[in-house]
C-alpha cells in the first residue's frame, strides 16, 4: 500500500531503449530481466528507483556493486549515478549492495568473442550482443577484466537521470509546478522562485509514481563530475588507518583462525599430529579442512603459531615437482593436436617463411604470484541456516554458491558482505580461503570465525600467473618487417580458475594469445596460433590475464625483428599499425617522449604497443647503465579509453600498472621444487621498491568510441618496452622473465 | 606489560615473544597497523617506538614492555590531519591503501629526523615500504609536500 511494486528492471530498460535508440540496452530486451533486489525490504514512504538508487526520509543510498579492490571503483561508480542524479558523492551512503543477478556484467562480453576490439560491424557487434545477453540473463555478477566503467558508464548515469526525473514528477505533483520548470541541484529540487525541497522530503511522494521513462542522458559539456578531477571517497580513511578492511573486522564473540594447506597445491594431507599445538596459549581447537589444518585461537598471532606447530604429512603434487619438466611440457606443446586456435592469418605465411633468412626466437614468461599486501581472510559465521560471509571478492555469486556447496544450503541462505580489499590483483577471484573458513565455521556453529593467512601460507597457496612460451619465425626485408608467424604455448586460466568456480569453459581460451592475436599491425604476412598445454599447477587470472604474458612475448618478438631490419622501433611501428587510434597513441607517444633526441652516453630507450581489454596502450622506457646496473629513468604512457573518468585515478592507476608490469619483469616468479612454492615472502618475489621506479609520465587519450576501463592496460606494455630499452643499451635481448636473471639492476 | 599508546596507557597480559603488531590488532582493536609479511619485507606494520620508527612485527611485546607507542590512529585523525596525512590526501596516493599507514609512519619518522629530504634520502628510507598498488611516484610527491608545509609552520 503507497508502495512502489517491483519496478525498476524492466521499465528502465524500456525507458533507456528509447532513448538509446535500441543501441546496448535495447538489444536486449527479449531477455526477461532480474527483479529489483532493492525492492524486497522497502518500508512505508521509502522508494527505489532501479537496483542503484534508493531514497528514504533519512537519506540516499547509492549501490555499487563493482568490487573495491584498490582501483578507487566506489568512486567511480557513484559518480557516475551522482553526475545525472544531481547530489554530490559524500551526499550518499554507498554500498556494494547483496549480490543479486540485477547486477550483472555484460561488458564481459567482449573478451569473450573473437573480434578486435575496434570491430562495430554487423556479425561482431551482433556476437557481443548475443554474449551479453548470456550474461544477462544468467546474472553474472563481477568485477574484473577493467570491465567497471564500459559495463557502468550509462547504467549507472540512466539510473541517476532515473532517480532525478522522478523526484521532480513528485515535486511538480506537490507543488503545480509543472517538472519543465523544474531543477535539480546538491540532492534538491529547485523551483523557478528559488525555494528548494531536499530530495530526502520527497521520498515518500516519489515512492506513489511510477519512475520516468522518458530519459536523455546530458551531453558531456554539462558534467560536473566525469573528467573532471575528483577526491576518492576512500582517501581520507585511508591515510588515517580508518578504512576498515576484511582483516580489521570485529565481530562480537569472533574467534580467529590460520590454516595450513598441502603446499602441493591440490595434494592430500595424508597424516598430522596436532599434540605440539594444542596446548599452546589461547587454542580452542584444531580442525582439518580439506587438504590442510586450521588451529582455533584468541588471536591471529597465536593461530598462526598453533598451526605452524601441527606436524603434517603432506601427499604428493598432482603437477610436475619440478619447474624444469613445467617447461618442458609447454616445451613440448607446438603440436597439432595442441593447437587450441589459429586466431590469426594475414597474407600467405608459409609462402613468405619458406625463404632462407627466417629469423626464429623463442621468449618466455614464468608463472607469478598475486601477493596483495592484505593476506587472504574471511570471517563466516553459521547460525540456523544462515551463512554469513564477510571478505573481500570480485564474484559474489559465485562465491554464495561455493560457500552454499560447502555448508550444503542453498546459496539463498549465504548471506555475503563484500568488504574492501588490500589489493587483489585477481588473488580475490578465488575461493579456496573462503571454502576453508566455511570449514571451520562449521566445526564452531553459531561463532563467528575470522581466518586469516600468513604470508607464507598465501605465497604458498597463491595460484600464479600461467606460464607461457612463445615460439615464431618472421623475415625481414628492405628495413621492414614483412613476415611473422607467432606460436603462443601456455596452459588454459579460463579453464584452469573455470573449473574451481564451477564452469565449463568450451572453446577455445583467448587468454592464451590475449594481446597477440589482436596485435594493431598489417604485417603482409601475419599469423599467431595459441597452443594449449595440459594443465600443470593450477593458474589464476593475474592483473591483465592473458596479456601479461602474450602481450610480452609478441611485443619482444616484433622489437627483436624491427631491430634486425635496422629500422626505428617507432617508425616501423607506425608504419605496421593498422587503426587511427592506435596510430595516435604511438603518436602521442612519440611527441611526448621525444622519440630520436639524443639520450646521451650509456642510456637506451624502448617502446612497446600492446592492446589488452580494448584499451591500446604504447609505453616508452628510458634506462641508463650504472656502477649497480640498470637504472630505470623515466616512462612515457599514452592510453586511449574512450572517457576518462577521473584524471587523478587515472593516473594513479596507469602508474601503479607500470610499476607492477615492472617490477615483476625485473624480479619476480613462482618456481616449483618438490612440488612446492620455492618463494614464501616477499624478499623472494619483491615487485619494484621505491627506490626502482621511474619518473612516469601519463596522458590519456579519449579517441576511441568505446569507454573501457584502466586498471590492467598499463600492466603489459611496461615488460616488453624494458627489454626493447635494455637491447638498446647492452645489445642483448632479454628471452626470459625475470629480467634480473640476465641482467642486474639498481 | 604495560604500553603507552597514542598517549593512553594501556596494560595487557600475553606472550614476552608476541610481536607488538598484534598486540595492537588483536588485544587493543588498533586495526590501523596493518599485517602484511611478518617479516619486516613490507613495513605495513610501521608505528614509532620512543620516537622511532619501527616494524611492529619484529617488536616482541616484552621488549615494548614500558615503551611509548604511536600508531596512524595517534599520528593524526581525519578531523586533526598529521602534515603528512594532509600530504597524502591532497596528493590522492592511496589505491588499495593497505601499506599506507606504514608508508606515513616511515615518512613521518623522515621528516623528523630529516626535515628537508633530497629525492635520495626519500628513496633511502622509504625503500622497506612495500606498495604492491605502485603508489610510488605519488608517496614521493606527497613527501615533498609534508616536509614543505612542516618548514612553513
Amino acid at each position: 500500500m503507497g508502495r512502489l511494486k517491483a519496478i525498476g528492471r524492466r521499465s528502465f530498460l524500456i525507458g533507456s531503449a528509447g532513448v538509446l535508440g535500441g543501441v546496448a540496452f535495447g538489444t536486449f530486451m527479449a531477455v526477461r530481466p532480474h527483479d529489483n533486489p532493492l525492492t524486497a525490504d522497502l518500508a512505508e514512504g521509502e522508494v527505489v528507483f532501479n537496483a542503484f538508487v534508493k531514497l528514504t526520509a533519512d537519506g540516499i543510498t547509492l549501490i555499487v556493486p563493482h568490487a573495491d579492490i584498490g582501483q578507487g571503483v566506489q568512486s567511480a561508480q557513484a559518480a557516475l549515478i551522482a553526475e545525472e542524479f544531481d547530489i554530490e558523492v559524500d551526499q550518499a551512503t554507498l554500498s556494494f549492495g547483496d549480490p543479486d543477478p540485477a547486477y550483472y556484467n555484460t561488458a564481459f562480453a567482449d573478451e569473450g568473442v573473437p573480434f578486435m576490439s575496434f570491430d562495430e560491424s554487423t556479425v561482431a557487434e551482433t556476437m557481443r550482443g548475443v554474449a551479453g545477453g548470456v550474461i544477462k540473463m544468467i546474472g553474472l555478477q563481477g568485477t574484473g577484466g577493467s570491465t567497471s566503467m564500459s559495463d557502468q558508464y550509462e547504467k549507472l548515469r540512466l539510473a541517476g537521470a532515473v532517480a532525478r526525473e522522478t523526484i521532480k514528477a513528485a515535486a511538480s505533483l506537490r507543488t503545480g509546478v509543472p517538472v519543465a520548470d523544474l531543477r535539480t541541484a546538491n540532492a534538491s529540487v529547485i523551483l523557478p522562485n528559488g525555494e528548494t525541497i531536499a530530495y530526502v522530503d520527497l521520498a515518500a511522494e516519489s515512492s506513489q509514481i511510477s519512475p520516468a521513462t522518458d530519459i536523455a542522458l546530458r551531453d558531456p559539456s554539462e558534467w560536473r563530475h566525469i573528467g573532471k578531477p575528483m577526491m576518492r571517497t576512500d582517501t581520507v580513511a585511508k591515510a588515517t588507518g580508518t578504512q576498515t578492511f576484511g582483516i580489521d573486522l570485529d565481530l562480537d564473540g569472533m574467534v580467529y583462525a590460520s590454516v595450513r594447506t598441502n603446499p602441493r597445491k591440490g595434494g592430500a594431507m595424508i597424516s598430522f599430529d596436532t599434540k605440539n599445538a594444542e596446548n599452546m596459549r589461547g587454542v580452542q581447537a584444531i580442525v582439518p579442512v580439506t587438504n590442510g589444518i586450521a588451529a582455533i585461537a584468541d588471536n591471529t598471532w597465536r593461530a598462526i603459531q598453533a598451526v605452524n606447530e601441527v606436524v603434517c604429512e603432506w601427499g604428493p603434487a598432482p603437477y610436475p615437482a619440478e619447474t624444469a619438466a613445467h617447461w618442458d611440457e609447454v616445451a613440448a606443446s607446438f603440436v597439432d593436436d595442441r593447437l587450441d586456435q589459429e586466431w590469426r592469418v594475414d597474407g600467405d605465411v608459409d609462402a613468405a617463411l619458406a625463404g632462407e633468412n627466417k629469423i626464429t626466437i623463442e621468449n618466455r614468461a614464468p608463472y607469478v604470484a598475486h601477493q596483495p599486501l592484505e593476506p587472504l581472510n574471511a570471517i563466516v559465521r553459521i547460525s540456523d541456516g544462515l551463512v554469513e560471509v564477510w571478505t573481500g571478492h570480485q564474484l559474489p555469486r559465485f562465491l554464495q554458491q561455493q560457500v552454499a556447496a560447502v555448508v550444503g544450503v542453498d546459496a539463498d541462505s549465504v548471506q555475503f558482505y563484500n568488504q574492501f580489499s588490500g589489493g587483489s590483483f585477481g588473488h580475490r577471484l578465488e575461493f579456496e580461503y573462503i571454502k576453508q573458513a566455511t570449514q571451520i565455521a562449521m566445526a564452531m556453529p553459531g561463532t563467528p570465525v575470522k581466518m586469516t593467512y600468513s604470508r607464507e601460507e598465501d605465497f604458498l597457496q597463491d595460484y600464479p600467473r600461467q606460464l607461457a612460451m612463445s615460439r615464431a619465425q618472421g623475415i625481414v626485408e628492405n628495413g621492414q618487417v614483412t613476415a611473422l608467424s607467432l606460436d603462443i604455448a601456455a596452459p588454459s586460466v579460463l579453464a584452469s580458475g573455470g573449473q574451481r568456480a564451477g564452469i565449463v569453459t568450451p572453446g577455445p581460451d583467448a587468454q592464451i594469445v590475449a594481446g597477440a592475436w589482436n596485435m594493431p599491425y598489417d604485417i603482409p604476412s601475419l599469423r599467431v596460433r595459441g597452443y594449449r598445454v595440459p594443465e600443470l599447477a593450477p593458474i589464476s587470472s593475474w592483473r591483465s590475464v592473458g596479456a601479461s604474458h602474450a602481450g610480452f612475448l609478441a611485443e619482444n618478438t616484433l622489437d627483436e625483428l624491427i631491430r634486425a631490419a635496422g629500422a626505428d622501433p617507432m617508425e616501423e611501428r607506425l608504419r605496421l599499425v593498422n587503426h587511427p587510434v592506435h596510430r595516435t597513441v604511438l603518436e602521442t607517444l612519440a611527441e611526448m617522449s621525444n622519440w630520436g633526441g639524443d639520450l646521451g652516453p650509456n642510456r637506451g630507450r624502448g617502446l612497446a604497443l600492446v592492446e589488452s581489454f580494448g584499451v591500446p596502450t604504447a609505453e616508452v622506457i628510458e634506462i641508463s647503465m650504472t656502477d649497480y646496473g640498470i637504472k630505470l629513468d623515466k616512462v612515457y604512457v599514452v592510453a586511449d579509453v574512450g572517457q576518462v573518468i577521473d584524471p587523478v585515478n587515472f593516473e594513479n592507476q596507469v602508474q601503479g600498472g607500470v610499476v607492477w608490469g615492472l617490477g615483476h619483469a625485473i624480479n619476480s616468479e613462482i618456481t616449483y621444487s618438490d612440488g612446492v612454492a620455492e618463494q614464501t615472502n616477499y624478499h623472494a618475489a619483491e615487485g619494484m621498491r621505491i627506490f626502482q621506479t621511474p619518473e612516469i609520465v601519463v596522458r590519456g587519450l579519449e579517441n576511441a568510441t568505446k569507454i573501457r576501463g584502466i586498471g590492467e592496460p598499463p600492466v603489459p606494455p611496461a615488460a616488453p618496452a624494458l627489454a626493447s630499452a635494455i637491447f638498446d643499451l647492452t645489445g642483448e635481448r632479454p628471452r626470459e622473465m625475470p629480467f634480473f636473471k640476465s641482467f642486474d639492476f639498481v | 606489560m604495560q604500553l603507552l599508546v597514542n598517549g593512553e596507557e594501556r596494560t595487557v597480559d600475553v606472550e614476552d615473544d608476541m610481536p607488538l603488531l598484534w598486540v595492537l590488532r588483536d588485544e587493543l582493536g588498533l586495526k590501523g597497523t596493518k599485517y602484511g609479511c611478518g617479516i619486516a619485507q613490507c613495513g605495513a606494520c610501521t608505528v614509532h617506538m620512543d620516537g622511532v620508527a619501527v616494524r611492529s612485527c619484529q617488536v616482541a611485546a616484552a621488549t615494548a614492555d614500558g615503551a611509548e607507542v604511536v600508531t596512524i590512529e595517534g599520528l593524526g585523525s581525519p578531523d586533526a590531519l598529521h602534515a603528512v596525512q594532509d600530504a597524502w590526501i591532497a596528493h590522492q596516493v592511496a589505491q588499495c591503501g593497505y601499506c599506507q599507514s606504514g608508508q606515513i609512519m616511515q615518512a613521518a619518522s623522515l621528516l623528523e629526523t630529516n626535515p628537508e629530504p633530497t629525492d635520495d634520502d626519500i628513496d633511502i628510507v622509504m625503500g622497506g615500504n612495500l606498495c604492491r598498488c605502485g603508489t610510488y611516484p605519488r608517496i614521493r610527491a606527497a613527501v615533498k609536500t609534508a616536509a614543505a608545509k612542516l618548514q612553513e609552520a
